[in-house]
């Protein structure tokens, strides 16, 4: 593993110190996009089945992806994030994570 | 006028009754073999990228992704393939079983779909039967057909439990 090196001169700025504790806290988002082949039918299922969401919130999510290209379908820990991506994976969706 | 019945239709006791003839059950025997040969032979090959899609936009923590959940994605797929292909004879399936018909049709929608690389409405204008590639849109279109019933069947279930 290699660490950067600052550049001499360079004055290193202190972080504050509850920083690493806000970065923590933030949650991860996870994402699916929309794309032609999946049906929009398919999308609704995959969403109530996996996250237990009533057909009208599965559907306002999956005309979401359609007409916007995206939306935000799970948050919370990186580890849940992670394993919701992996289960709509599984289903052939295309989602990714990222922190808040 | 009688509409035919649906591919796949839900049962009063909850499980589910396929109405498909024989060359329809050996396509989709036919199909689900190619995959598996495919994913065997050649697991690089560019059709299969959608069935792969990343997790990170990171190149590192995408790897790291992969090598941690890349090989359980691989054998779950290839267990809903195998069971399509095992049951694609059958004239009922419980709902576990119509799952991996749904998985699997899906991976076979998206491999055929990124190798014809279909739009979102292919068939608005339309089955142009003389187009390039007509009988691998006609099998996407008899793939999305099956899909689309087994959705609806599955649906059904869901919205009875409320």
């Amino acid at each position: 593993m290699s660490s950067a090196t600052s550049a001499p001169g360079v004055v290193e700025l202190e972080r504050p110190a509850d920083s690493d504790q806000e970065e923590h806290d933030r949650p991860w988002i996870v994402v699916v996009w929309n794309d032609p082949i999946n049906l929009m039918s398919y999308v609704t299922l995959v969403f109530q089945k996996l996250f237990g969401y009533s057909l009208a919130k599965a559907t306002e999510l999956m005309l979401q992806v359609h007409h916007d290209g995206k939306a935000i379908v799970s948050s919370g820990t990186r580890e849940k994030a992670e394993h919701d991506v992996a289960r709509l994976h599984a289903h052939g969706l295309w989602a990714t994570l990222r922190q808040d | 006028m009688t509409e035919p019945p649906a591919p796949i239709e839900r049962t009063a006791g909850g499980d589910f009754r396929v109405h498909l003839g024989p060359e329809e059950r050996d396509l989709l025997r036919r199909l689900t073999t190619e995959l598996e040969e495919l994913l065997a032979a050649e697991p690089e090959d560019p059709s299969l990228r959608r069935l792969r899609p990343r997790a990170y936009d990171d190149e590192q923590v995408e790897r790291e992704y992969r090598s941690l959940m890349g090989s359980e994605l691989e054998s779950l797929r290839l267990e809903n393939l195998r069971a399509l292909e095992e049951t694609a004879g059958r004239d009922r399936l419980d709902a576990g079983e119509l799952d991996r018909w749904l998985a699997a049709l899906n991976d076979l929608r998206l491999v055929l779909g990124t190798r014809l690389d279909v739009g979102e409405d292919e068939f608005a204008d339309g089955f142009d039967p003389n187009a390039p590639h007509a009988y691998e849109l006609a099998v996407y279109a008899f793939l999305t057909w099956l899909q689309e019933a087994a959705i609806e069947a599955v649906s059904s279930n869901f919205r009875s439990q409320g």
